[in-house]
């Protein structure tokens, strides 16, 4: 007997005809079948012989998602988590900076002592070394603290019981309740945030979580966040509660940036990305003992160093640059304040100044830097302030540089909301492969910012604040 | 290594030859695939074979991507490959897209399925998915440790009796029954134990239909494995499957080229997750 030959088509066209003639819902059947066969298996592969533990977890599960004290105890845990970072972060961060500045001078000292010509010692110590060690002192410590605990809790399996807990409110948003898990992600690293959303099936509101994952400051930004809310927010008030404003302050930013994502996300389902919220099944793993060695290794090498080495890398070159542009006199004006006077009318007008939007715009491809970067031509352009602790730079930016509790404000919410860092950018494009979609993140999330900070610069000055 | 000694077996030279390789897989002899639902430990099974540090987090959905790393076991060279974490293989989300055109076509010498001893019966669902697509199949009861805290008893024979594949207890965050796994593993692709995995047949209408799809897939095919998952798919009407068929996908798999699939496989993966 010969068979005919057959192609591809044949079989697609063979399966077309044989479909008809099972069973609607033939399919199902077999899925269901899957799901007996799979229930009467472990049943008789599983005994429960005794029942300890399990009531432990249950009850704690019932507390940190009940619809009442789910949502307070996970604002109590987050602000906790602030203050022993902005408690224990701070004295290292000083002592950081007063030894590296220490070394900045020796060196610069020593260089003019041998007789180097004074633009080599400028450019490299005054330069390239200041970026760094600004970039060190205020990073490392922040980080070094806040991504063990982060990890703790994720390890701990925390994480899915944040989602669970917002879950309603990404809905009314029309957007994924997965999406309070990339959010999550986006608090580690906006572009690991941007990758994450790949859980979340539909395309449209994968979408939409990518486009507002920026809005949650991811640990390159909280440093910044940090040290602003104890140099400038909390430094008003006494000793005794200055570190639980400072916490509560960056605690007040973050659920900013929450806040922004849902309303962004709610902007979005009811424009270009129109659509219901889908269901989704999400499953709250048990508590596990996490595991501390790996914790360390984790949170310290892959997050710390990786981060820091990300943002030195960056600060070297920008601090050469600020060098260069402090040093090049045009008329007897350095290029920078140059730059810095022309950029003024515009950063005033968002309750900033000129010299931040030139460090923002230096700092583009890390964003996190914005703040070393600022102080850079803060200290390199005006005066040589002898700069040794948290106290000098308070002095600095408000009696040399006319800041105000708007300036930091207005900063602290710009950093939070601007565009997302070029590593982020090029990830969104990876993921939607599309200029368009990688554009709007970077309009949406800029516009967002301009706006807001417009908007608090306007009701301050109506006000009579600044 | 330091194991925790469960067996006589463990202690024996035969069965401690094993060595992390991390990233160094260029010339590996075997490819393993590791599948699971999310969370249930998969990336820790992952870096205590291989030796890397591939990120893990106590929440569903942690890998995303297609890890790979290295592992030898008695001189013999595994590329392992971690694959996202899915609930099922039948819906269309990228990750369980991933998962599934991995298992499929990039034709793994074994599939280990990871699954979690105090959820059994959910994880279980995954698994009779796995094994409708290949015979190669290794099933690890992992979180064994919190199984006994709750009080549960896995009886991994039973297991393996009723779903035709070996099962075996392991906890893989302290690298417990990690060595039987790789020997089960070994056996598995070398033929000394003998699969015959547990599958749905659905009603005789059903099965006739299979049986005719699958024996025309074989004629066109010759040398294919999975012709009868194949044609559930097609029956289902499965676009990606209908795809692979008409563009020649499958027919490339057949045609000789298995080995040099490590490469196809990839851009397998990355197709799927576009």
């Amino acid at each position: 007997m010969t068979i005919p030959s057959i192609t591809a088509q044949d079989i697609l066209d063979q399966a077309e005809s044989l479909r008809p003639q099972l069973k609607e819902g033939f399919r199902d059947e077999i899925v269901k079948s899957l799901y007996s066969e799979a229930a009467r298996i472990s049943g008789r592969a599983v005994h429960q012989v005794g029942n300890t533990k399990w009531d432990f977890d249950q009850k704690i599960d019932r507390l940190v998602t009940s619809p009442w004290t789910g949502l307070p105890i996970m604002l109590l845990l987050l602000a906790g988590v602030f203050w022993v970072t902005i408690v224990f972060a701070n004295i290292p961060s000083q002592m950081i900076a007063t030894a590296l500045f220490w070394i900045e001078d020796q060196a610069a000292n020593l260089f003019t002592s041998i007789g180097a010509p004074w633009w080599l010692t400028g450019f490299i110590w005054h330069g390239v070394y200041r970026g760094l060690a600004w970039v060190i002192a205020v990073m490392l410590p922040p980080m070094a603290i806040f991504f063990p605990i982060f990890t703790i809790l994720e390890d701990l399996g925390y994480l899915p019981r944040v989602a669970f807990n917002l879950d309603w409110l990404f809905k009314r948003a029309g957007a994924h309740g997965k999406q309070a898990l990339s959010m999550a992600m986006g608090f580690g690293c906006n572009a690991a945030g941007v990758i994450s959303t790949r859980v979340i099936d539909s395309p449209r509101e994968r979408l939409i979580a990518i486009l507002t994952n920026n809005f949650v400051p991811c640990n390159g930004r909280f440093p910044t966040l940090i040290m602003l809310a104890t140099v400038f927010v909390a430094a008003s008030f006494s000793p005794t509660v200055s570190s639980f404003i400072a916490a509560g302050a960056v605690l007040a930013v973050v659920l900013i940036g929450v806040f922004f994502t849902l309303l962004m996300s709610w902007i979005l389902s009811r424009t270009v990305l129109k659509g219901e919220a889908s269901a989704f099944t999400l499953e709250l793993p048990p508590y596990r003992k996490p595991n501390f060695s790996r914790i360390l290794y984790t949170s310290l090498i892959d997050r710390t160093i990786f981060v820091l080495w990300r943002a030195i890398k960056t600060a070297a070159p920008a601090g050469a640059l600020i060098w260069i542009l402090a040093n090049i006199n045009i008329n007897g004006v350095s290029l920078a304040r140059e730059i810095a006077n022309f950029l003024n009318p515009f950063g005033l007008l968002l309750g900033l100044d000129g010299v931040i939007m030139l460090a923002y715009i230096i700092a583009i491809p890390a964003n996190e830097i914005v703040v070393p970067t600022m102080m850079m031509v803060y200290s390199g352009v005006g005066m040589m302030t002898e700069i040794t602790g948290f106290g000098e730079i308070r002095a600095l930016l408000i009696d040399g540089n006319g800041w105000t509790m708007l300036t930091a404000i207005n900063l602290m919410l710009f950093s939070l909301l601007h565009n997302p860092c070029g590593t982020t950018i090029w990830t969104i494009y990876k993921e939607t492969k599309s200029t368009k979609w990688t554009v709007l993140s970077v309009v949406i999330t800029l516009g967002t910012a301009f706006l807001v900070t417009f908007i608090t610069a306007s009701i301050a000055r109506l006000l009579g604040w600044v | 290594m330091t194991n925790m000694i469960t067996s006589a077996c463990d202690t024996c030279p035969a069965h401690t030859q094993m060595a992390q390789m991390g990233l160094k897989i260029d010339n590996f002899d075997r490819v393993v695939a590791l599948a699971g639902n999310p969370n249930t430990g998969k990336s820790t099974v992952f870096n205590a074979l291989t030796g890397l540090k591939q990120h893990t987090g106590n929440w569903p959905g942690k890998t995303v991507t297609r890890a790979e790393g290295g592992y030898e076991f008695q001189s013999v060279k595994y590329k392992l490959v971690d694959l996202p974490g899915t609930y099922s293989l039948l819906s269309a989300s990228q990750d369980e897209e991933v998962a599934r055109n991995f298992i499929l076509f990039g034709q793994p010498d074994c599939t280990i399925v990871v699954t979690d001893a105090t959820a059994l019966e959910r994880n279980l669902n995954l698994a009779l998915q796995v094994m409708e697509i290949t015979d190669k199949v290794v099933i690890a009861v992992n979180l064994m440790d919190e199984a006994r805290r709750k009080g549960l008893e896995v009886d991994t024979r039973s297991l393996a009796r009723d779903l035709g594949v070996p099962a075996i207890p392991i906890v893989a965050r302290t690298s417990e029954g990690m060595q039987t796994l790789l020997q089960t593993v070994a056996d598995v692709i070398e033929g000394n134990i003998l699969t015959s995995p547990l599958r749905m047949e659905g009603n005789d209408q059903y099965q006739a239909a299979v049986r005719t799809l699958a024996a025309q897939i074989e004629h066109l095919y010759p040398a294919i494995p999975n012709a009868r998952w194949l044609a559930i798919r097609l029956l289902d009407g499965d676009d990606r499957v209908q795809q692979a068929i008409l563009s020649g996908e499958v027919a490339e798999l057949v045609s000789g080229q298995q080995r040099a699939e490590a490469q196809f496989s990839k851009q397998m993966a990355v197709a799927g997750r576009q």
